[in-house]
């Protein structure tokens, strides 16, 4: 345990939902906010980075700092969750389903093919 | 315009999201790939916690400028996580644990929708004095 690392992680952290932020906010305020457009680009952005620091083969405290401090920071679950579950709650089934879809299904490949970037590198 | 104090909001609760989430991942381990608890808990226990804070703020209390970004935008989200799901589903894929993969993915977001459906309900029946 090193308070270095540490302070680190809070760091890289708060810079990564600063980024989620300053992102979300860029699209919304280009697109709207009919359709949570905004956390679906920082989610697949997010999946295709980590998939491609999984790829290069990173690990220990560089994964922990990078990865699940900057990227985990930087995607998120919950909003993604909660703008579903509002738009399921206005009657609109079908960005619901959308939303879930392209998200998990998208963010998989996004995932796959950053990794066989940073395989292949 | 820019709200220095909004984006330090989400900057200090975003360091305490990875704090939390980075800390349990380090003492318990990722899982992966097996059933990631450590990603599942966060993440469903963080959707719950981001229904209860919107509904909240949105609906029962005065307007405040930094509790969202603050315990929403910054803690929540930096707390919950999208794109290590993915990946621990991908190493379920690779480790041939297609079964595996589908209920976490499918258990993730089930469990998620709950969590924030339960939380918000949970707000608008409670009534709150003053």
């Amino acid at each position: 345990m090193s308070v270095f690392l540490w302070t680190g992680v809070a760091a890289l952290g708060g810079l990564g939902a600063l980024a989620r932020f300053a992102l979300d906010s860029a699209v919304s305020s280009r697109f709207g906010r009919d359709f949570p457009l905004g956390t679906l680009v920082v989610n697949l952005s997010g999946a295709l980075v980590l998939g491609f620091l999984v790829g290069v083969s990173l690990d220990g405290d560089r994964y922990l700092l990078a990865g699940t401090a900057v990227l985990g920071s930087y995607t998120t679950f919950s909003t993604w969750m909660l703008e579903a579950q509002r738009l399921g709650e206005d009657g609109e089934a079908g960005g619901l389903l959308l939303n879930l879809v392209l998200s998990a299904a998208v963010g998989l490949g996004a995932a796959a093919l950053g990794r066989t970037v940073g395989g292949a590198l | 315009m820019i709200d220095r104090r909004e984006l330090g909001a989400v900057f200090l609760g975003g360091a305490a999201g990875a704090l939390v989430r980075a800390g349990l991942v380090e003492a318990l381990g990722d899982g992966a790939p097996s059933w990631p608890w450590v990603t599942f808990a966060v993440n469903v226990f963080g959707a719950f916690l981001l229904g209860y804070f919107v509904t909240r703020l949105q609906e029962r209390l005065p307007l405040s400028t930094y509790k969202r970004p603050l315990l929403g935008t910054g803690f929540c989200g930096a707390l919950t996580t999208f794109s290590t799901m993915q990946v621990e589903v991908l190493k379920m894929l690779d480790a041939g644990r297609v079964g595996l993969a589908a209920a976490y993915g499918a258990g993730s977001v089930l469990a998620g929708l709950a969590g924030v459906h339960l939380a918000s309900a949970m707000v608008r029946r409670l009534r709150f004095r003053g």
